[in-house]
């Protein structure tokens, strides 16, 4: 937003705070991820990844801290020196430039792949059908699902339905791509080729978080890796650091017993 | 075990065994038959039938009319209102806001409470209320009145004697069985909205639309699924229910026309028997309706996308290797 954003991370997330009731989920959550890196998110189940990784694009509203992505606050306003929560419309134009991809696919079951895939630019971004549509195939190729087009999504494997949500987030141009374990729901068989696709897009300097299990794909892929703990951030820094030589005990039984189940 | 060694070779072959017998099926047929020919039979012979009058009643045009206009005509028009409304008031119900889905249950509670015939009588009498006419302006203009010394805020007004031909007629009896049938197709919309997954409206959110545009273009068609098949029935059920319209009056309607023919000939049976006809016809093409539009929805789903599935499940190993 102002001038010198350059050099700000994309995502500034400073002190997150998120309950439910009355247990505290995220207890002061720290991440400032730069244009172009990709931050893995490790951490025992319940420890708060998915529930910060929500809090990223407003689907969770934050109890505490602040959140910004390209320096715009996310889900709040500063005005007249008070904050505001911003309304439905707002935090919608928010999310436009954020993609998610979800453990469970969420594709639309009533329309084609390529119906998902175009859906958003025409109804939200208001792109031309025929613009979109020729951007969604070369997106759903880019996957490996050009003979696919035409599927609804009862009639592809898992592997493939992640795949197109993959290509439906990217269609809207996101400058930040959230995944929340994107290949736990997949048949071992089935990993591997979303991941495939997942590096491609590391490679191609797609600004990334991932929550993930994968342990593998975090040393190979990822800029910073984040061990959180009973949400908080216990440790971070290179996969070689994380991966390779934790600090922690935590961070150190959990590796061990991700590394167990492999 | 021991004495069937024929029976058990070492390697079991061909299965040659003797089928399960159902002889209460042959009773019940015969039964059914019995019961069948003497309805038959009955309806044949009997002096109190004249089929050739129960087709010239089928062939009256005020009959016909009445068919047409008074049932088939204000079935899809309650009906439209019913599920426009109907589905606003589901989302209403389920909104976060506690006045919308107060209102919304107040609504059902009511519409749901009275029953049909006496709310279409009501209607016809609602029009007491009106003793000044109905019209369209700004409310309590008659206060500013007073107070301010403005004129009447009016832009469109009707007297009484309107009000009552409008609501004692065959508008009140659309408002009257749409905004009825409403209440229960706020139910049943209710019902598909929740049958919706989560992740269906979060991952829409997340690609930026609005609320509404996740409630059209991602919610609402998933639900119609869950929608249709029961709003058959309640279409099914509408059209029985256009037979309570004389209760209004309404008088273009088939029902009241065919108890007409009925008193002035006392042909009684007969001419019910041609309103029954039409009440049969019309189910059956409103079923063949039904069962389109349960597969327009369906897309994507069940036994359509199961048979496609297969057929597709052949190619997806090379589709998987790219
Ligand atoms: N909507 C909710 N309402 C109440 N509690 C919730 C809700 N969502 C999450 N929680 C709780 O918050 C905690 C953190 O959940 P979260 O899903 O963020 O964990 P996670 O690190 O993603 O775990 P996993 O690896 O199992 O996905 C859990 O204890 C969970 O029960
Ligand atoms: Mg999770």
């Amino acid at each position: 937003m102002s001038a010198g954003a350059a050099r700000e991370p994309l995502v500034r997330a400073v002190n997150v705070h998120k309950s439910f009731g009355q247990v505290e989920v995220l207890r002061g959550v720290d991440l400032d991820v730069h244009a172009g890196e990709v931050v893995c998110l490790l951490g025992p189940s319940g420890s708060g990844k998915t529930t910060f990784l929500r809090c990223i694009n407003a689907l969770e509203r934050i109890d505490g801290g602040r959140i910004r992505v390209d320096g715009e606050l996310i889900g709040l306003e500063e005005r007249g020196g008070r904050l505001h929560r911003l309304p439905d419309a707002r935090i919608a134009a928010q999310r436009r430039d954020i993609g998610m991809v979800f453990q469970r696919f969420n594709l639309f079951p009533h329309m084609t792949a390529l119906e998902n895939v175009t859906e958003a630019p025409v109804r939200v971004r208001g792109v031309a059908r025929a613009e979109a549509r020729e951007r969604a195939l070369a997106l759903l190729e880019r996957v490996g699902l050009a003979d696919r087009v035409h599927n609804y999504p009862a009639q592809l494997s898992g592997g493939q339905q992640q795949r197109v949500a993959i290509a439906r987030a990217l269609a809207m141009r996101p400058k930040l791509m959230l995944f929340d374990e994107p290949t736990s729901a997949l048949d071992p068989e089935l990993v591997g080729e979303v991941l495939a696709v997942m590096r491609e897009l590391a490679a191609d300097g797609t600004t990334m978080v991932v929550v993930t299990h994968e342990v593998a794909f975090a040393r190979e892929v990822a800029d910073q890796v984040v061990f959180m703990d009973g949400g908080v951030v216990v440790e971070r820094g290179t996969p070689a650091d994380v991966i390779g030589a934790p600090r922690h005990e935590r961070t150190r039984a959990f590796l061990a017993r991700v590394r167990d189940d492999d | 075990m021991s004495g069937h060694g024929s029976v058990e070779d070492a390697r079991p072959g061909r299965i040659d065994a003797v089928e399960v017998r159902h002889p209460w099926r042959w009773v019940a047929l015969a039964v059914i038959a019995v019961l069948v020919a003497m309805l038959a039979h009955l309806l044949v012979t009997s002096p109190a039938f004249d089929w050739a009058f129960t087709l010239e009643v089928m062939n009256q045009t005020a009959v016909i009319r009445g068919l047409l206009l008074g049932t088939l005509l204000m079935t899809v028009l309650a009906m439209v209102i019913a599920v426009v409304v109907g589905v606003l008031l589901a989302i209403a119900r389920l909104s976060d806001n506690p006045l919308l889905s107060g209102a919304a249950w107040v609504y059902t509670w009511f519409f749901r409470s009275i029953p049909r015939y006496v709310l279409l009588f009501l209607t016809g009498t609602l029009g007491a209320l009106f003793a000044d006419g109905l019209s369209l302006g700004v409310p309590f203009d008659f206060l500013l009145t007073d107070v301010l010394g403005t004129p009447e805020l009016r832009f469109f007004s009707v007297d009484q004697a309107t009000v009552y031909a409008w609501l004692g007629g065959y508008a009140g009896g659309v408002l009257a069985l749409g905004l009825s049938e409403a209440a229960y197709m706020a139910e049943i919309a209710r019902a598909g909205l929740l049958s919706v997954d989560r992740g269906q409206h979060e991952a829409a959110a997340a690609l930026g639309m609005t609320q509404r545009q996740v409630m059209r273009r991602v919610v609402l068609p998933q639900a119609m699924r869950v929608i249709v098949p029961p709003t058959g029935n309640e279409v099914i059920a509408m059209v029985k229910d256009t037979s309570l319209l004389s209760a209004l009056p309404v008088t273009v309607e088939l029902f009241y026309q065919v108890t007409l023919i009925s008193g002035r000939t006392y042909q009684v049976l007969p001419a019910l028997a041609a309103a029954v006809i039409y009440y049969l016809v019309l189910t059956s093409v409103l079923m063949v309706g039904q069962h389109f539009l349960e597969r327009r929805f369906g897309r994507g789903f069940g036994q359509g996308a199961g048979a496609r599935t297969a057929a597709a499940g052949v190619a997806v190993g090379p589709g998987a290797q790219k």
